[in-house]
């Protein structure tokens, strides 16, 4: 980056935007996993919102699809009662031709307070951050194969809800590695947050072995890779993966590296399986892995959203 | 130079306290001197069940510039609605944080009664907010913070900060 600060601190070492868990210190990781702890509970309120962000306005700026992210960052926003505002952006302003930081101006020029933002280029929300008003906040939903910040913190808060302790772990990552945010953004947590045991796992084309200069240790068989795991995390086979040489099939994939319950016996008894969605059954997941009680899939989702609750009230809450 | 004794204040709040208690009244300590003193006059007084403790973080007006606290949790193990609630707190001010408590109550359900019983009452309020009951009055330049703290023993003292300091934050 060309600032000497990281762009997502301010001058007291305090989160203001969300753009990257990489050279995040422990410590921001840990306040923003407490915080989504408090809103976890709001959910038992006979009033499920609060009023942070009452009289902000969030912009959902996707130039990339996703459901999901999106809605759950919709849900979290308005629990905190801020104004929500969807951009289909990109069937409109940019199919017209302007560009990223003229759209981002005239949203400035509409008073929006945070954006949230998707892109296709891995660092646009950087170049976002860099340009709008001190006041402004950005978090990145996912760039390019960059990363997904947001993801990786509700994968922290899900390890840590059933797992308690980060430092004694063997956490798995498995599948496509090497084009996955996803997987970019826990490998930079699971490392800040001291797990000492943490592999990558796939075939060659998907996992090569320079990976190892994160931290990682590349396995290329499951048998190896997910041996005595505490932590299993499948990462989506992207379609598009397939049609290129990376891969010969769906169906050889799932053989080799498709988790299922005899695979998953390799693993300790007490093994949670996590997947950041959308699942595809019979792909890198069987359906009774996925439905089993191992599985975790389904609170990663309701945790997501009072982490990402936590992310937006926390660099809201923060001066520049 | 300004002398409170936090236990024999802590004597008389207790008595205090007993006199405001009613058949369905629950105690509930705001974070974090307060949550102390809760959950000691809720056993000295004999009290059935738990007492609660209650946050003031997410309703705080000036959460723009303060952003948020840390570890800092409501916890209420009880369903508030047709309960009276006593409030326990140490220091009352501006009466911003009780505005805030208030509305953080409400988020539960509909209680019956809400009062408020502190240790000591400094003055300088900002809202329409009163105790019904305090240990000790007294007044206190704006530039000092007083706020209780607790030994690991459990045993209660009040220390006075400078708000010049950066760490009073």
């Amino acid at each position: 980056m060309l600032s000497r600060r990281n762009p997502q601190l301010n001058a007291h070492g305090e989160l203001i935007h969300l753009l990257s868990i990489e050279g995040l210190p422990k410590a921001v990781l840990t306040q923003i996993l407490d915080t989504a702890g408090t809103f976890l509970s709001v959910n038992d309120r006979d009033v499920k919102k609060v009023p942070l962000l009452r009289g902000k306005s969030v912009f959902n700026l996707f130039f990339e699809n996703s459901t999901r992210t999106r809605t759950t960052f919709e849900i979290a926003a308005k629990r905190l009662s801020a104004d929500v505002i969807n951009l289909d952006i990109a069937r409109s302003s940019t199919a017209k031709g302007e560009s990223l930081l003229d759209t981002i101006a005239n949203l400035s020029a509409m008073h929006a307070d945070m954006f949230i933002v998707r892109h296709a280029e891995s660092g646009a929300p950087y170049l976002i951050a860099q340009h709008v008003a001190p006041h402004v906040r950005v978090v990145n939903a996912g760039d390019g194969r960059h990363a997904h910040p947001t993801q990786g913190l509700l994968d922290m808060y899900t390890i840590r809800h059933f797992k308690r302790d980060f430092t004694q772990l063997s956490v798995a990552i498995v599948g496509d590695i090497a084009h996955s945010r996803v997987a970019r953004s826990d490998i930079h947590a699971l490392t800040t947050l001291g797990v000492p045991d943490i592999r990558a796992v796939g075939p060659k084309t998907l996992v090569p072995d320079d990976l190892s200069a994160m931290g990682v240790r590349v396995c290329h068989t499951m048998a190896e890779g997910i041996k005595d795991a505490d932590v299993i995390i499948m990462l989506r086979l992207q379609n598009e993966r397939m049609s290129g040489a990376m891969l010969p099939s769906a169906g050889e994939f799932f053989k080799s590296y498709g988790l299922t319950a005899q695979k998953l016996a390799l693993a300790k008894p007490d093994a949670i399986v996590m997947h950041p969605g959308p699942i595809n059954r019979g792909v890198e997941i069987d359906s009774s892995v996925a439905d089993g009680e191992h599985s975790v899939i389904l609170p990663q989702v309701t945790f997501g959203i009072a982490v990402r609750m936590a992310v937006m009230s926390t660099i809201a809450g923060n001066a520049a | 130079m300004l002398k409170l004794d936090a236990q024999a204040l802590y004597a008389e709040m207790k008595e205090g306290v007993r006199h405001l208690l009613r058949a369905d009244s629950v105690l509930v300590g705001i974070w974090s001197g307060g949550a102390w003193l809760a959950e000691r006059l809720h056993q000295d007084l004999g009290l059935s069940g738990r007492h609660g403790v209650i946050s003031s973080t997410l309703h705080r007006d000036d959460f723009g510039s303060r952003g948020l606290a840390g570890r800092d949790a409501t916890d209420l193990p009880f369903d508030i609605n047709g309960k009276h609630i006593v409030l326990i707190d140490d220091v009352l001010y501006t009466g911003r944080t009780i505005r805030a408590v208030v509305n953080e109550l409400f988020d539960f359900g509909r209680p019956a009664s809400v009062v408020l019983a502190v240790l000591v009452d400094r003055g300088g309020r900002e809202l329409p907010v009163a105790a019904a009951y305090s240990a000790a009055r007294i007044a206190l330049p704006a530039s000092q913070r007083l706020s209780l703290a607790r030994t690991d023993d459990g045993a209660l003292s009040f220390a006075v900060r400078d708000l010049a300091n950066p760490d009073s934050r």
